[in-house]
């Protein structure tokens, strides 16, 4: 009987019909307020995110972004516990999801905090604090060098070092081999973490509407499963160079993210980085070049190949450090974080199956592939103590 | 189930129209011009010809909406309805009312206020020592409410929870009755439990006692200048300030602060004032959860009469005054021979000043033009 039915009709109309309906249950929910006798008179639900914070001569400038149950009036600005003129733009109600710029011409005050709170019409107030008020940099040739070599010191330069590794690392032998593959997977589930704990941290300064969390939970699943899928076209798990080059990509996108947390530490002078820093990252990066190199130890490699991965590795922490500087929305951030660290488990996987390969004597379970894994890890943490600031 | 239904409809409708916002701002200043709609935003610019040095609110109050003007409510004494017993006192009959209202106590910002008669304060009640006060207090808000005056009465009169009458109910109603003793500057306000919020969210208002001359010999000519409608008292410029705050997301912490309840109200029109007439202030302290206010005046000093129920000053020559919730005072000065211009005064907690409780004086030589 269904099926006579279904066939006498064309097709589309089965996605008509739902649809139609949908539609019509929705505005019949408008219409009639069925949800009136639960009496439901709350005052709005709002919430305001200050995404972007900007200083210069001119004053503070902020972005925000709004949610709530209806638009949402921001009706007065303090700073510092006074009221202060301010413009918004686009100016009137914000409706939810949108956003806007407040410009206040308060004179700041360098190497101090302050305290911005925004109060919507319902009287509701947002918090917003900045640590330390520094001059949000302005793009010149100058700083953008500046920021590009920062880059280079923490992302190319200590992955060519670790790559020059190489030739000794070639003398190691089989046994040699595994030991630093497990190595590099320590290595690997360190970044993993790493990566993760920074995307998710910097989730929570993105608006609450984004599920920050969730964002970032679903987006390194889902970029592990492309780079995976991708790296697996040909029907087999990448090797040698190719097994590399994913390294070197998914470290590079490592390298973006903590270029990024650089940058925006740096330009916002929440961190005084010293020489002392940058030299730790070195050592912390160095590790990273050694991971890069193993999977081309059985094979003949030329010296532009190395110079390539080195870049595809280090480069984008100068990026990083670029787009940190100059500022950036918060679930951007963690969006990039994210596939970074979907990124790093993609390679986790096909060094683990490199690993189980390379494998003849049944169990990859040893004690020197353990103590692989765990020196990687430990050396990680380790150099990590040089630059936590 | 609403919660649900709102959350995927954010998902649905939100992601789409956020993503287009989003892709704009991405990684850019996001300086990015919508002509948008604004039914409340318009005049959004200070006083440009008031001083305020940046440190102002956006935009104006609107005073015909709240049903009450700051400015208006310096000098509407309220002196009820007058009639005479047959002992020869007078009387004077006040009808106040409790509702919720929603007031704007600065610009676009609103407050689900209890008022007196749907104004903060409420109204001024202005009487002479000795004179019989008959309050009608009808309460048509949403909670118990009683009205509670600083002044000398019986205790069934006290307007406190479990006496007398106790408090008043929604739709109840109960009539005050007490002398008005003694004279000076005192205030009223509701005493129903929980104390604090009943205070915090607007009922209150002024309880002005003018002395009666002929009861203080030997100061008969301070007393006469200080009765509403003598000779004497037609010399004075007289202010009603009440200092109150208002804690607007219900943390505990006031977020604005004000001279009779708008913020900023007399820095964005300042208080004229005839230079060659002296000032009297009614100043009245009411302000939740700070343990003190304080008026400061500039280029300037006062006499103050702590309570007002002296005829000779307490303090003289000074130009600062603090005050706990309920106290209050009279400041009398001049600024005979000053050079014309705005003068200054303000919460000398710069905290306060800051969040709205700061004023100025544009000090004239003739007529004010109100």
């Amino acid at each position: 009987m269904n099926e006579k039915i279904t066939e006498r009709f064309p097709k589309w109309l089965w996605i008509v019909i739902p649809v139609a309906l949908l539609l019509g249950s929705i505005a019949i929910f408008f219409a009639t307020n069925p949800l009136e006798p639960l009496g439901v008179q709350a005052p709005p639900v709002e919430e305001v995110t200050v995404e972007r914070t900007i200083l210069d001569e001119d004053g503070i400038h902020l972005t925000v972004r709004v949610n709530g149950s209806e638009p949402v009036k921001i009706a007065q600005v303090l700073v510092d516990d006074a009221y202060w003129e301010f413009t918004q733009t686009p100016k009137g109600p914000l409706s939810r999801l949108s956003s806007a710029n407040i410009d206040i011409p308060y004179p700041w005050v360098q190497h101090e905090l302050h305290e911005i709170k925004l109060i919507t019409s319902t009287g509701a107030t947002f918090a917003h604090t900045i640590e330390v008020a520094e001059p949000t940099p302005v793009w010149s040739m100058q700083r953008v060098w500046a920021y590009i070599l920062l880059g280079i010191y923490i992302g190319v330069i200590p992955v060519g070092l670790g790559l020059l590794f190489y030739p000794y690392l070639k003398t190691l032998g089989s046994k040699g081999l595994n030991f630093l593959l497990t190595l590099t997977i320590g290595l690997l589930g360190y970044l993993l973490i790493d990566t993760l704990q920074e995307g998710l941290e910097i989730s929570q300064r993105a608006a609450g509407v984004f599920n920050g969390t969730l964002m970032v939970w679903l987006t390194t699943g889902i970029a592990f499963l492309i780079i995976f899928a991708v790296g697996r076209r040909g029907g087999q798990a990448p090797e040698g160079l190719s097994l590399s080059t994913y390294l070197a990509f998914g470290i590079g996108l490592h390298n973006l993210g903590e270029g990024l947390a650089v940058g925006a530490a740096m330009a916002s002078g929440e961190a005084a980085l010293g020489s002392f820093l940058v030299v730790g990252f070195t050592l912390h990066n160095l590790t990273e070049g050694i991971g890069i190199a193993v999977p081309l130890l059985d094979r003949k490699t030329g010296f532009g190949t190395f110079v390539n991965l080195t870049l595809l590795a280090g480069l984008p922490a100068a990026a990083g450090t670029l787009i940190g500087a100059f500022s950036y929305a918060p679930h951007w951030g963690a969006i990039l974080f994210a596939i970074g660290a979907g990124a790093i488990l993609q390679v986790m996987v096909e060094v683990g199956f490199f690993l189980n390969k390379n494998t003849r004597t049944g169990t990859w379970f040893t004690v020197p592939n353990l103590a692989g894994f765990v020196l990687g890890i430990a050396i990680m943490y380790g150099t990590a103590l040089l630059v936590n600031v | 189930m609403s919660f649900k239904f709102s959350r995927k409809f954010f998902l649905k409708t939100g992601l789409l129209s956020g993503a287009a916002t989003m892709l704009g701002s991405l990684f850019t200043g996001g300086r990015s011009v919508q002509s948008g709609h604004s039914d409340y935003q318009e005049e959004r610019s200070p006083n440009k010809d008031e001083p305020h040095g940046g440190m102002t609110t956006m935009g104006q109050v609107d005073h015909k909406r709240n049903g009450f003007d700051p400015h208006k409510m310096l000098t509407d004494w309220d002196t009820g309805q007058v009639s005479t017993l047959p002992n020869g006192q007078t009387l004077r009959e006040y009808e106040i009312v409790a509702m919720d209202k929603e007031i704007e106590i600065a610009p676009g910002i609103f407050f689900p206020a209890w008022t007196y008669n749907g104004r903060i304060p409420g109204p001024t009640i202005r009487c002479t020592e000795g004179d019989r006060i008959q309050i009608h207090f009808i309460n048509s808000g949403s909670h118990p409410h009683t009205i509670h005056f600083h002044g000398i009465h019986s205790a069934a009169m006290d307007g406190v929870p479990a006496t007398g009458p106790g408090m008043i109910g929604p739709a109840e109603s109960f009539t005050y009755e007490f002398d008005a003793l003694p004279f000076g500057c005192h205030l009223y306000h509701c005493h129903s439990t929980p104390l604090k919020r009943h205070i915090h969210k607007g009922l209150y208002g002024a309880f002005i006692v003018d002395p009666d001359p002929t009861l203080h010999p030997g100061h008969e000519q301070a007393a006469r200048s200080r009765v509403l409608g003598t000779d004497e008292n037609e010399r004075w410029q007289e202010f009603l300030i009440l200092m109150n705050g208002f804690d607007t997301n219900f943390d505990n912490e006031n977020e604005v602060y004000a001279a009779n309840t708008v913020a900023f109200a007399y820095q964005n029109k300042p208080i004229q004032v005839d230079r060659n007439r002296p000032v009297r202030v009614y100043l009245i302290n009411v302000t939740e959860f700070d343990p003190i206010n304080s008026l400061h005046l500039h280029a300037n000093f006062f006499d103050f009469y702590d309570h007002g129920t002296t005829l000779t000053p307490t303090s003289e020559t000074i130009d600062t005054v603090m005050m706990c919730q309920a106290q209050r005072g009279i400041l009398e000065f001049s600024f005979e021979g000053f050079e014309p211009g705005k003068y200054m005064f303000h919460a000398h907690q710069s905290e306060f000043a800051e969040l709205g409780w700061m004023s100025f004086f544009d000090v004239v030589d003739g007529e004010v033009s109100v």
